[in-house]
C-alpha cells in the first residue's frame, strides 16, 4: 500500500511554496515525525514532518522546484514495503487548494489598464512583499534619520518578511527587533519622532496596534495642533489589516475608518506593488504620521511595477483602474481586486463599470470620485470592513454633498457583515465581500 | 510622614560644599514657580483661565533640584502638571502664563492650555494630559541621543499614580534593554488624584520599581532641592556615561489639589499644615542661605523681581489677543 505526500499549506495565506530541499532520498526508511523536506512558504523556511510510517518510494518533486501548488503529491511512501515505483502516479496540478478568501487565488501580474499618473517608464513584476520592502531600503538609504523598528522585523526578518534583508544591509541600529509590548514601543517611537527623527513602526497586523491606540492618536496625531505648530511627528505605522485567511475576529479586523477619522493622520491603503512601493515611500517622507494599511494577502501577489529609482505615488491621489460609463465602484485596498473581477463579470453583461482604487483614506481625493459619479451617475462603494460608520458610509455623503444632483440612484454599500468575522471556512466567506456581492450591487442600481 | 521622614534621612545632602550661587539661583526658580502658581491660581478664580489647572505648588524643589543637574540640549517631558518644569527649563512666564489664557502670545498660540505646552528651543516636549503616556514618550526621546550618538539624557517625569501603568513597565523593559540615557523621575507627591498612594501601589518603595530590569533606583527628599540636584547629577551621569536608564523616587508633596475644582477632602488639613510649616521647599532653601549669610535685602530683591516677572506675565495674559480665527484650521498637518 502506498500513501501520497502531498504538499502542506504551513500558513493561513500559503497556496504555494518551493520545495527547498529533500531531507530523506528515495529507499530511506521513514518514522512519523520525521523531517523529510523544508519548505519555503510566503513567510518563513519551514520543515515538513513524515505523518506516516514507511519507506520513501519515488520523489515526485525535485528539490528547488518553486511554485508548488498546495495539496499536489511530492513524494510517495510505501507503506508495507512493498515496490510502489510503477503504480505511483505522475504529479499533476494540485486539486482545490483549501478555502481561500477570493482574492487570494491570482499571482499572476494584474495589468492595470488606464492611469492618470505619471509615465514612469519600464516595470517589472514585482509581489507587494518585495514592494514594500524596496520601498523601505530606498528611503533608508536616502535618509539616516530613517530607522525600521517592529516585532521580528530584524533577526527574523519579518514576521511577513517584509524587512528582509534589511538588517543585513542597515544593521541593528536601524532595524529594531523590539518585545511585545505594542503600547510601549510605539510610545517610544513616538517620542523619537517628537525628536526629528523618522521612523518605521511595523505592526505585526494592525490588530495589536489597538494596545497602541493612544500613543498614535493622542501623542502623534494631535502634537503639531497642541504645540501650536512647533513639534510635529514624521512617523509611519504600518502593516497589515484587514482579513488575512481564517485567523479568527481578533486578527481580522479593518481599522481603516478608525484612522481615517482622526485629524492629525494621513491613511494610505495599497492595492497593487507600485502603489505600496510609491505610497510607502511617500509615507516615509511626509513630515506628518501616516497610518499605511497594508493587507496580508497581497503580499503574495505579483503586479507589474515601475522600476525607477524615483517612483513614488503622492499621497492623497485615487487612481481610476478601470474607466466605464455605467457605474462608479469605489474600493480600497484588496477590495480594488473584488472591484476589478466584478467589473470584469458586469463587461460581460454589457454594464461598464468605472473602479477607482482610492489608495488614500485621508485625505481622501473626493474630486475623483465626484468627477466619476458625474459621470455615471452611480455610486458603489466596496470595503472589507463593517458598514457603520464606515469608508463606505463617508463615500458616500462625500457625493451626497458635492454630485447629489447627478445621481440616479441610491449609492451602495457592500461592504463585510456586521459581525466579529467567523472561523469556520464557510461562515468566514460568508463575510467577506465576494465579487458577486457587487455584481448585485451594481445591478441593483443600472 | 513616616515614610517622608525616612527618606528625607536617606536623601538628606551634605550641606558641607553647598553651593551658594547653585543654591540662591534655585531658589530664586522655585519662588517663581510658587509666585506664577499663586498667580494662575488668582487667574483662574475670575475666571481667566479655563478647563483644568494643575498647580505645581509644593514640589518646586524636585523640577529645579533636577533642572540643575542637566545641561542644554538634554531633554525634558512631563505630564499635564506641568508650568513648574516650563519655568525651569528657561521659558517664559508671559508664554506660559498666556497659555494658560488661551491667548495668542501663548506658547501653543492658545491651541494647547495648561496641560499642552512644548518648546524645542528649550527642548521641552510637554505637557502631556494621558496618565503615564509621556513614559514612553520619554523614552523616545532617549532613544533619539543614543541613535544620534550624541550624551544627551532624557528626563522623564510622572507622578506616583501613573506609576502603575502598564507602560510604564514597558517604557523600563525597553530602556534597560537598549540601555537608554533616560532619567525617570517619579514626583511622589502622595496622592494620584484623591488616592493615596498606599491605596493605590502595592510597592511600597517605588525607587524599586525598576529592579527586576536592573535599573537602579535612589528615594529622595523631595523638600530639599539641594538632595534632589545631588541625587540628579548621580543619575544623569550615569545616564551620560551610557549605563542606561536611571529612576529616582522624589517624595514631595502638593499643598493644593490635583486640579483647581478638587477640594482635597481625602487628607487633613493638619496633614497638609504640617507639610507646609515644617518641610517647605523653598522655607528649607532660605533658611540654608540665610545661615550662609545671605542678607535681607538679597531675597527682598528677589522677592521684587519675581514679583515684576509674575506680574508682567499675568498682564500679557491677559491683555495678548485671543487667538486669530483662522488658527482654528491651521498646525492639524504641515505641508509636504
Amino acid at each position: 500500500m502506498a500513501t501520497q505526500i502531498l504538499m502542506p499549506a504551513l500558513s493561513p495565506t500559503m497556496t504555494e511554496g518551493k520545495l527547498a530541499k529533500w531531507l530523506k532520498a528515495v529507499g530511506d526508511d521513514v518514522k512519523a515525525g520525521d523531517v523529510i523536506a523544508e519548505i519555503e512558504t510566503d513567510k518563513a523556511t519551514m520543515e515538513v514532518e513524515a505523518v506516516d510510517e514507511g519507506k520513501l518510494a519515488r520523489i515526485l518533486v525535485e528539490e528547488g522546484t518553486e511554485g508548488v501548488a498546495v495539496n499536489t503529491p511530492i513524494a510517495v511512501l510505501s507503506v508495507n514495503g512493498e515496490d510502489v515505483s510503477a503504480e505511483a502516479p505522475a504529479p499533476k496540478a494540485a486539486p482545490a487548494a483549501p478555502p481561500k478568501a477570493e482574492a487570494a487565488a491570482p499571482s499572476a501580474p494584474v495589468s492595470a489598464t488606464p492611469t492618470p499618473d505619471k509615465d514612469w517608464g519600464p516595470t517589472k513584476p514585482t509581489t507587494v512583499r518585495e514592494a514594500l520592502r524596496d520601498a523601505m531600503a530606498l528611503e533608508m538609504r536616502r535618509d539616516g534619520d530613517v530607522f525600521l523598528l517592529g516585532e521580528e522585523v530584524a533577526q527574523y526578518q519579518g514576521a511577513y518578511k517584509i524587512s528582509q534583508g534589511l538588517l543585513d544591509e542597515f544593521g541593528p541600529r536601524r532595524v529594531i527587533d523590539t518585545p511585545i509590548t505594542e503600547h510601549g514601543f510605539t510610545g517610544m517611537a513616538v517620542g523619537a519622532a517628537l525628536n526629528g527623527l523618522r521612523p518605521i513602526v511595523e505592526f505585526m497586523t494592525f490588530n495589536f496596534a489597538m494596545q497602541a491606540m493612544d500613543q498614535i492618536i493622542n501623542s502623534a496625531a494631535k502634537t503639531l495642533y497642541m504645540s501650536g505648530g512647533q513639534m510635529g511627528c514624521p512617523i509611519v505605522f504600518r502593516g497589515p489589516n484587514g482579513a488575512a485567511s481564517r485567523v479568527g475576529a481578533q486578527h481580522s479586523q479593518c481599522y481603516a475608518s478608525w484612522y481615517a477619522h482622526v485629524p492629525g493622520l494621513k491613511v494610505v491603503a495599497p492595492w497593487s506593488s507600485a502603489d505600496a512601493k510609491g505610497l510607502l515611500r511617500a509615507a516615509i517622507r511626509d513630515p506628518n504620521p501616516v497610518i499605511v494599511l497594508e493587507n496580508e494577502i497581497l503580499y503574495g501577489q505579483t503586479f507589474d511595477c515601475p522600476v525607477d529609482d524615483d517612483f513614488i505615488v503622492p499621497i492623497g491621489k485615487a487612481k481610476i483602474e478601470r474607466v466605464g460609463s455605467h457605474v462608479t465602484i469605489v474600493a480600497f485596498s484588496i477590495m480594488v481586486g473584488t472591484a476589478l473581477k466584478a467589473a470584469e463579470i458586469l463587461a460581460e453583461q454589457g454594464i461598464e463599470a468605472e473602479v477607482i482604487n482610492l489608495r488614500s483614506l485621508r485625505p481622501l481625493d473626493t474630486a475623483t470620485i465626484v468627477e466619476s459619479v458625474k459621470k455615471t451617475s452611480r455610486l458603489v462603494t466596496v470595503e472589507e470592513g463593517w458598514p457603520f460608520a464606515g469608508i463606505g458610509a463617508e463615500v458616500a455623503m462625500q457625493i451626497i454633498e458635492h454630485a447629489f444632483d447627478w445621481l440616479d440612484a441610491p449609492p451602495v454599500r457592500v461592504h463585510g457583515i456586521d459581525v466579529p468575522l467567523p472561523y469556520a471556512a464557510n461562515l468566514e466567506k460568508l463575510a467577506l465581500p465576494q465579487p458577486d456581492w457587487v455584481v448585485n450591487a451594481v445591478k441593483k442600481i443600472v | 510622614m513616616a515614610l517622608a521622614a525616612e527618606a528625607k534621612k536617606r536623601g538628606k545632602a551634605k550641606d558641607k560644599t553647598v553651593d551658594r550661587d547653585a543654591l540662591l539661583k534655585a531658589y530664586r526658580t522655585m519662588l517663581l514657580i510658587r509666585r506664577f502658581e499663586e498667580k494662575a491660581g488668582q487667574l483662574y478664580g475670575m475666571g481667566l483661565i479655563g478647563g483644568f489647572c494643575h498647580l505645581y505648588i509644593g514640589q518646586e524643589a524636585v523640577v529645579v533640584g533636577m533642572q540643575a543637574a542637566i545641561s542644554d540640549g538634554d531633554q525634558v517631558i512631563t505630564s499635564y502638571r506641568d508650568h513648574g518644569h516650563m519655568l525651569a527649563t528657561g521659558m517664559e512666564a508671559r508664554g506660559v502664563m498666556a497659555e494658560l489664557t488661551g491667548r495668542s502670545g501663548g506658547y501653543s498660540h492658545g491651541k494647547g492650555g495648561s496641560m499642552h505646552m512644548f518648546s524645542k528651543e528649550k527642548n521641552f516636549f510637554g505637557g502631556h494630559g494621558i496618565v503615564g503616556a509621556q513614559v514612553s514618550l520619554g523614552a523616545g526621546l532617549a532613544f533619539s541621543n543614543m541613535y544620534r550618538g550624541n550624551d544627551r539624557v532624557s528626563l522623564t517625569y510622572f507622578g506616583e499614580g501613573a506609576s502603575n501603568q502598564g507602560q510604564v513597565y514597558e517604557s523600563f523593559n525597553l530602556a534597560a534593554l537598549m540601555k537608554l540615557p533616560c532619567v525617570f523621575v517619579i514626583e511622589n507627591n502622595k496622592y494620584g488624584m484623591g488616592t493615596s498612594v498606599e491605596r493605590s501601589s502595592a510597592s511600597h518603595d517605588l525607587s524599586k520599581n525598576g529592579a527586576p530590569w536592573g535599573i537602579p533606583g535612589l528615594q529622595v527628599d523631595g523638600m530639599d532641592v539641594l538632595a534632589v540636584k545631588e541625587a540628579a547629577e548621580q543619575a544623569v551621569a550615569a545616564c551620560r556615561a551610557g549605563k542606561g536608564p536611571y529612576l529616582l523616587e522624589v517624595k514631595t508633596y502638593r499643598y493644593r489639589g490635583h486640579s483647581m475644582s478638587d477640594p482635597a477632602k481625602y487628607r487633613t488639613r493638619e496633614e497638609v499644615q504640617m507639610m507646609r510649616t515644617q518641610h517647605d521647599c523653598i522655607e528649607n532653601a532660605r533658611h540654608r542661605l540665610e545661615a550662609l549669610d545671605i542678607e535681607e535685602k538679597v531675597f527682598k530683591a528677589i522677592d521684587d523681581e519675581i514679583k515684576a516677572i509674575v506680574q508682567d506675565a499675568a498682564d500679557f495674559a491677559q491683555t495678548s489677543p485671543e487667538p486669530e480665527l483662522s488658527e482654528l484650521y491651521t498646525d492639524v498637518m504641515l505641508e509636504g
